[in-house]
């Protein structure tokens, strides 16, 4: 299994699409590790170069994250930049399918919550999540919160798996 | 029970459901082309695993980009292209006979009702225009579906969508489903079906119905999914003649997919589209949806015409209706690219690439090239395109650039003016 959590890298919009994650133009590469500098890069506002975005294992971010394009290579990117958690209040189905078929955590939240995790937003902000009882805690200046989500069971069958080619290939 | 298409699809390719609610399905069709199967491919022979479940029901193509650009790109064709020819995949598309996944495909026949379908491309819901499930996937789920032939869904609730009225003069598929996600918005159908209905899609052509279909992911869905009808079954009779005795047994044998009188949707939403505009995009979304009158007068740099939205014959066709005996502003460049080889021989004999030469078009080979800003008519960064495309996102056709969603015919005339502009001031020409 991955490892899961640390700093947060809050991103407050709505609808960002696989092309702001990782433009079309770097998807001739073949490699997964090349796509890494380029993660966000057409995201308006994003700095890379900020300690939140280089220091980042954890991104926290509003509805309908990664809609768009079928591109793998969105997961991969945070995947390469140690990301491996994405907590949002609602995700493509194409974008969160892709996560965890490559063992990495979608996880979705009431928007009060992601609204709540918001509020940790100083630049201090870690999350830890307890995968075995589903929950996830955050801890910043401003206090510490415990959330409690739910993935589904395939999802979470997925990520002890390591991924759906481990698991298909082991049933079917 | 009384079903959706949809779910009389799950019901019968049903494998296994691992966990209540996931259900692993039997596939029909695994369509590759050389973006994102190339690191599946590479995956296979790292995991030991270099192998095709059926090379049968693989099919292949380069698309995305070509003839090849750079190394990369001709690296990216090369892997698809080896890995094609090792594993004896005789429907492997390369160069002269390749054309947008989405619009060859259906037109060698690959794509029947009651399929289901996947690739790694997300406007693989253009083939439930069908009567298939078809849905796009990531790279993973098509190293399953290569090695495996299955793959694993939430079983999709269905959204019903009935266009009924008047379809105006001027308007056309690539409008009304503009008008559609309008109302769905761009997360309207997650983790759905959007099946559309209706006296007006019942009187669609394929072309039309595949329009339509390949937006339903522009508002979060799963697949488009038609009823397959008469229209279905004239448009596959080459690929079918010998298995039902006519027409009208297979037209009877379709009709099972049919969703049940009585079966569950999610919603019903009813679109009466007599004295509708032509709709055009405004923003970076696809449901920032303006009727044309009020996106009217905007400048554009670049007019495109093309893409797996409206690179079809019936496309070229109605733009060049209204291309034909004028040219283009000459502050505007025009790009036409027509889908595939067929549709290009087909437009070339019918006079229509002749149209878009004398109005000043660019006609390019067929590549899916400029619609996400790989090759053929990037934008540079300030640049409006008036696109016939699916996605407008920020930067989608170029860094920095703008793009205006819009129908074949807005293209045409907007080509015509340097801005964007209502086809319906005007006349349509009669062609060969």
């Amino acid at each position: 299994m991955k490892a899961f959590g640390g700093k947060v890298l809050f991103l407050d919009r709505s609808d960002i699409n696989t092309d702001e994650i990782i433009p079309a133009k770097y998807l001739t590469e073949i490699t997964k590790e090349a796509l890494k500098p380029h993660m966000l890069e057409d995201l308006k506002g994003f700095d890379p170069q900020a300690p939140e975005s280089r220091n980042a294992r954890v991104v926290v971010t509003r509805a309908n994250f990664g809609c768009g394009s079928s591109r793998e290579h969105a997961p991969w990117v945070f995947e390469m930049n140690d990301i491996n958690v994405v907590i949002a209040s609602s995700f493509a189905r194409i974008f969160r399918q892709n996560m965890f078929n490559c063992g990495m955590l979608a996880i979705e939240l009431p928007e009060d919550a992601i609204s709540s995790l918001f509020r940790h937003n100083d630049g201090t902000a870690e999350i830890t999540p307890d995968f075995r009882n589903d929950t996830l805690t955050i801890i910043s200046r401003r206090g510490r919160d415990t959330v409690p989500y739910r993935i589904a069971k395939f999802d979470k069958a997925l990520v002890e798996a390591g991924g759906w080619v481990d698991f298909a290939d082991a049933k079917y | 029970m009384a079903l959706t298409l949809a779910e009389k699809i799950f019901k019968s390719h049903l494998r296994d459901e691992p966990f209540p609610g996931t259900k692993v399905l039997d596939i029909d069709v695994v369509m590759c082309h050389e973006i994102t199967t190339p690191i599946a491919i590479n995956d296979l022979v790292a995991r030991g695993k270099d192998r095709v479940f059926d090379p049968n029901k693989i099919k292949v193509v380069i698309d995305h980009v070509t003839p090849a650009k750079d190394t990369k790109t001709a690296q990216q064709g090369k892997i698809l292209r080896d890995w094609a020819h090792r594993h004896q995949i005789k429907d492997f598309f390369d160069i002269g006979r390749n054309g947008v996944c989405h619009v060859l495909f259906p037109e060698q026949g690959f794509i029947r009702p009651g399929y289901t379908v996947i690739m790694g491309d997300s406007h693989t819901c253009t083939h439930g225009a069908f009567g298939a499930f078809a849905a796009g996937v990531g790279t993973t789920d098509l190293e399953v579906g290569i090695l495996k032939g299955v793959c694993a869904f939430r079983e999709p609730k269905t959204i019903r969508i009935n266009v009924n009225g008047t379809v105006p003069e001027g308007v056309y598929a690539k409008d009304i489903i503009l008008r559609i996600i309008r109302e769905l918005t761009v997360k309207g159908a997650t983790d759905c079906v959007i099946e559309f209905q209706g006296e007006v899609v019942r009187k669609m052509s394929m072309e039309s119905r595949m329009t339509l279909c390949n937006m339903a992911i522009e508002a979060g869905g799963t697949s488009g999914i038609c009823m397959p009808d008469g229209v279905t079954v004239a448009y596959l009779w080459p690929f079918i003649s010998s298995e039902y005795p006519d027409k009208k047994a297979a037209r009877r044998d379709f009709r099972k997919w049919w969703s049940d009188r009585g079966c569950s949707y999610v919603k019903v939403v009813d679109i009466d589209v007599t004295g509708m505009e032509p709709q055009v995009t405004s923003g970076y979304k696809p449901d920032e949806v303006k009727g044309v009158s009020e996106m009217a007068g905007t400048p554009v740099d670049q007019v495109y015409i093309g893409s797996c939205t409206n690179g079809r014959l019936e496309d070229l066709r109605i733009a060049a209706q209204y291309l034909k005996g004028k040219t283009i502003a000459p502050s505007v460049r025009g790009i036409v690219s027509p889908a595939t080889p067929k549709i290009f021989r087909d437009a070339d004999r019918l006079g229509i690439i002749r149209i878009f030469m004398d109005a000043g078009f660019c006609v390019t080979n067929p590549t899916c090239g400029a619609c996400l800003g790989m090759s053929n008519g990037v934008l540079a960064p300030g640049e409006v395109c008036a696109s016939t495309t699916n996605r407008n996102f920020n930067g989608r056709m170029g860094k920095g650039g703008m793009v205006h969603l819009m129908s074949p015919a807005v293209a045409a005339v907007t080509a015509l003016e340097g801005k964007i502009t209502d086809p319906r001031h005007y006349r349509k020409e009669k062609l060969r």
